[in-house]
C-alpha cells in the first residue's frame, strides 16, 4: 500500500472525471501516454498567457522571462536523473529524437562495415528502426540479445554479445510491451568493462522510479515527457559530456551555432550545441512542470501504489479462467498485457471501451516480441499512479463482460 | 452496450467461429494477400476466375471477430457472381459502412457488416477482405494490398 490519497491526485487530473459511452473512463493506456495534471497544464497555459517569447535572443524582459524559465526546467531535468551538469541535458522531441540523435551524432561517424550495434528482442521499434537505419547506411551489423518465455532477457551470451566489435549497447529499461524491468545497472557495467558505451531507453522507467544516471553509469539516456505527466513532443536526452563535446551537432540552425559566415561556422557550446532552431519552449516548461509535481507526490510513493495495483490485478486476472498474461518477469512495472481466449486482441479493445476502459490493443510497436510468442497483438492494461482499486475491477469486470459476449 | 450488439450480432460471431470457405483453392488464378498492420489483422484471399465468373472464393489467414466474419460473408456473397455483380455488391458494402443509403435487395445479409459504422477504428478490419477481393480480381500476380 501507499501513503497516496487517491482521490486527492484525482483531482489534480481534471482528464479522468468524464463518462465514456455512459460509464466513467477507466484510463489504463498510460505506457501510450499518461495524463496531465492541471499543475501542468497551467503551468503551460500560464506561459503562454503571461511569458511567451522566444529564448536565448531577446533582451527584452519577455525573452529572459521566457529562457529563465526554460533553463530552469533543464537543471530540474538535470537533478531528476542526477546528471553531473546542465550541459549533459539535451531536449528533443521525445525518446525516438535523441535515440536518432545519438545513432548518427555518436556512433555513425566510428561505424565500420561489420562493426556491431547491441540491442535485445524486448526493444521499441524507436530503439530498433535508428539503428537498423545506421547499419544500412555503413554496413554495420545488428545483434539482438534474445529473451526468455517469461519476457526476461536471456543474459547468458551476454558477455559473448559483447565483442571487440560493438560500437554501442542499446537497451530498454523497462519493456513497453510486457513491463519487463531489465537488469540495466549490471548489464552497463559489464560493457563499460570492454569500454563499450551504452544507451539506455528509459521512455517506461521515468514515469515509475527513480533515476540516477550516475549510479547506472550510462553514457546517454533518453527518455520521453508525454509518459511522465508532461506534453507531448518535448523529451530528453543525457549524454556524458566530453561525448557530447566530441560529437558533430545533429541538426544544423539558429541557436546551435556561435557565429556563421559562409567560409567558416563555430559552433556553439552544449548543451545549445545540440538544440538547433526556436524549441519547444512551452513544452520543456510542462516537462519541468511535471518533475515538480512528481516529487511533491514523491517517486517511492508513485512506485509503491503501481506496485500495489500491478499486485491486486495480476492476482485477479490470474484467477480468471480463459485468461493469459503474457509477459511473467520477476521484476516487472505496472504493465500487463494478456490474451483472452477465443477473443482478438482488437476485439477485447473495442468491447472495453463501450465499457469506458481504455486499453492499448495491437503490437505495442514492439512486433519482434509479438513474434517471439507468435501472437499479432495483445491487450494491454499499464497503471499510473492515479489509477484506483476502483478501476482494477472495472477492468476485470470488461474482461469478464467480453467473456460473456463471445461465450 | 446496445451498439456492442449491434456489431457483434449474432451472424457475425458464427461466421468468426465458423468461417466459411476458410481455405485454399488449388488452382486459383487470382490470389492477394491484405494486411491491417493496426491490428494484425492478415488473410489470403484466393479466387478462381471462369471468364467473367467468380467460379470460387476463399480465404485463410487470422485477425479480429469483424475481419473473419467479413471474409467468411465475403466469400459466400460473391461465389458464382460475375465481376461487375461482385463490384455492385462491394459499392453496395462500402456504402453500408460509411452510412450511405444502401440497396438492401443486394446487400442482403451483408447489412450485418453495417453495425461497424459506429465504431470509425474498425471499419478498416471490415473493409479488408473487399479490398483484398477486388485487388486480387483487379490484378493478375499475387498482389499485396494494405489498409493503412
Ligand atoms: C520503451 C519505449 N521506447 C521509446 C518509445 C518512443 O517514445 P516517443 O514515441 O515518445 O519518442 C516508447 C513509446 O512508446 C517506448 O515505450
Amino acid at each position: 500500500m501507499s501513503n497516496l490519497n487517491i482521490n486527492t491526485i484525482r483531482a489534480d487530473f481534471p482528464i479522468l472525471h468524464q463518462e465514456i459511452n455512459g460509464f466513467p473512463l477507466v484510463y489504463l493506456d498510460n505506457a501510450a501516454t499518461s495524463q496531465k495534471p492541471r499543475q501542468v497544464i497551467e503551468a503551460v497555459s500560464h506561459y503562454y498567457l503571461h511569458d511567451n517569447a522566444n529564448i536565448h535572443r531577446g533582451v527584452h524582459k519577455l525573452s529572459q522571462r521566457a529562457t529563465d524559465l526554460y533553463e530552469a526546467a533543464r537543471a530540474k531535468v538535470r537533478q531528476f536523473v542526477n546528471a553531473n551538469s546542465d550541459k549533459e541535458i539535451i531536449f528533443t522531441r521525445g525518446a525516438t529524437e535523441a535515440i536518432n540523435l545519438v545513432a548518427q551524432s555518436f556512433v555513425r561517424p566510428m561505424l565500420q562495415p561489420d562493426d556491431e550495434i547491441l540491442i535485445s528482442h524486448l526493444e521499441h521499434h524507436a530503439n530498433i528502426v535508428p539503428w537498423q537505419i545506421l547499419c544500412e547506411q555503413t554496413g554495420a551489423k545488428l545483434k539482438v540479445i534474445p529473451m526468455t518465455q517469461s519476457g526476461e532477457l536471456d543474459l547468458t551470451d551476454f558477455d559473448a554479445m559483447l565483442t571487440e566489435r560493438t560500437r554501442i549497447l542499446a537497451v530498454g529499461q523497462v519493456s513497453n510491451a510486457l513491463g519487463t524491468i531489465n537488469p540495466v545497472k549490471s548489464m552497463i557495467a559489464r560493457a563499460r568493462a570492454k569500454n563499450i558505451p551504452v544507451l539506455i531507453d528509459g521512455a517506461q522507467a521515468v514515469p515509475h522510479m527513480t533515476v540516477d544516471v550516475q549510479d547506472l553509469d550510462c553514457d546517454f539516456y533518453v527518455f520521453s515527457g508525454h509518459k511522465m505527466f508532461a506534453p507531448t513532443g518535448i523529451g530528453a536526452l543525457y549524454g556524458r559530456e566530453d561525448l557530447l563535446n566530441a560529437m558533430p551537432p545533429y541538426q544544423g540552425g539558429g541557436d546551435m551555432i556561435l557565429s556563421v559566415s559562409f567560409e567558416k561556422t563555430i559552433y556553439n557550446e552544449l548543451p545549445a550545441k545540440f538544440e538547433a532552431g526556436t524549441p519547444n519552449i512551452s513544452g520543456v516548461i510542462g516537462l519541468g512542470a511535471a518533475i515538480d509535481y512528481m516529487w511533491q507526490i514523491g517517486i517511492d510513493n508513485i512506485a509503491a501504489q503501481e506496485h500495489h495495483l500491478l499486485d491486486i490485478a495480476t492476482r485477479k486476472i490470474e484467477a480468471l479462467p480463459g485468461v493469459r498474461i503474457i509477459g511473467t518477469a520477476a521484476e516487472k512495472a505496472a504493465v500487463i498485457s494478456f490474451m483472452i481466449e477465443g477473443v482478438h486482441p482488437h476485439d477485447v479493445g473495442t468491447i472495453f471501451d463501450q465499457q469506458g476502459v481504455a486499453i492499448r490493443t495491437g503490437h505495442h510497436c514492439a512486433q519482434p516480441v509479438m513474434e517471439f510468442y507468435d501472437i499479432p497483438a495483445t491487450a494491454r492494461a499499464s497503471f499510473a499512479f492515479y489509477n484506483s482499486e476502483e478501476e482494477v475491477d472495472a477492468l476485470i469486470n470488461a474482461i469478464q463482460k467480453t467473456q460473456e459476449l463471445f461465450a | 452496450m446496445s451498439d456492442l450488439r449491434e456489431l457483434y450480432q449474432q451472424v457475425i460471431m458464427d461466421h468468426n467461429k465458423r468461417p466459411r470457405n476458410f481455405r485454399e483453392i488449388d488452382h486459383a488464378n487470382h490470389l492477394a494477400h491484405g494486411n491491417n498492420p493496426l491490428c494484425g489483422d492478415k488473410l489470403v484471399v484466393y479466387v478462381k476466375l471462369d471468364g467473367e465468373v467468380i467460379e470460387d472464393v476463399s480465404f485463410k489467414g487470422s485477425g479480429c471477430a469483424i475481419s473473419m466474419a467479413s471474409a467468411s460473408l465475403m466469400t459466400e456473397a460473391l461465389k458464382g457472381k460475375t465481376i461487375d455483380e461482385a463490384q455492385a455488391i462491394y459499392d453496395q458494402v462500402h456504402k453500408s459502412m460509411t452510412g450511405e443509403e444502401t440497396d438492401r435487395n443486394l446487400l442482403g445479409k451483408l447489412e450485418v457488416l453495417s453495425g461497424v459504422k459506429e465504431f470509425p477504428a474498425r471499419v478498416k478490419c471490415a473493409t479488408l477482405s473487399w479490398h483484398t477481393v477486388h485487388a486480387a480480381i483487379d490484378s493478375d500476380h499475387d498482389i499485396s494490398i494494405s489498409t493503412e
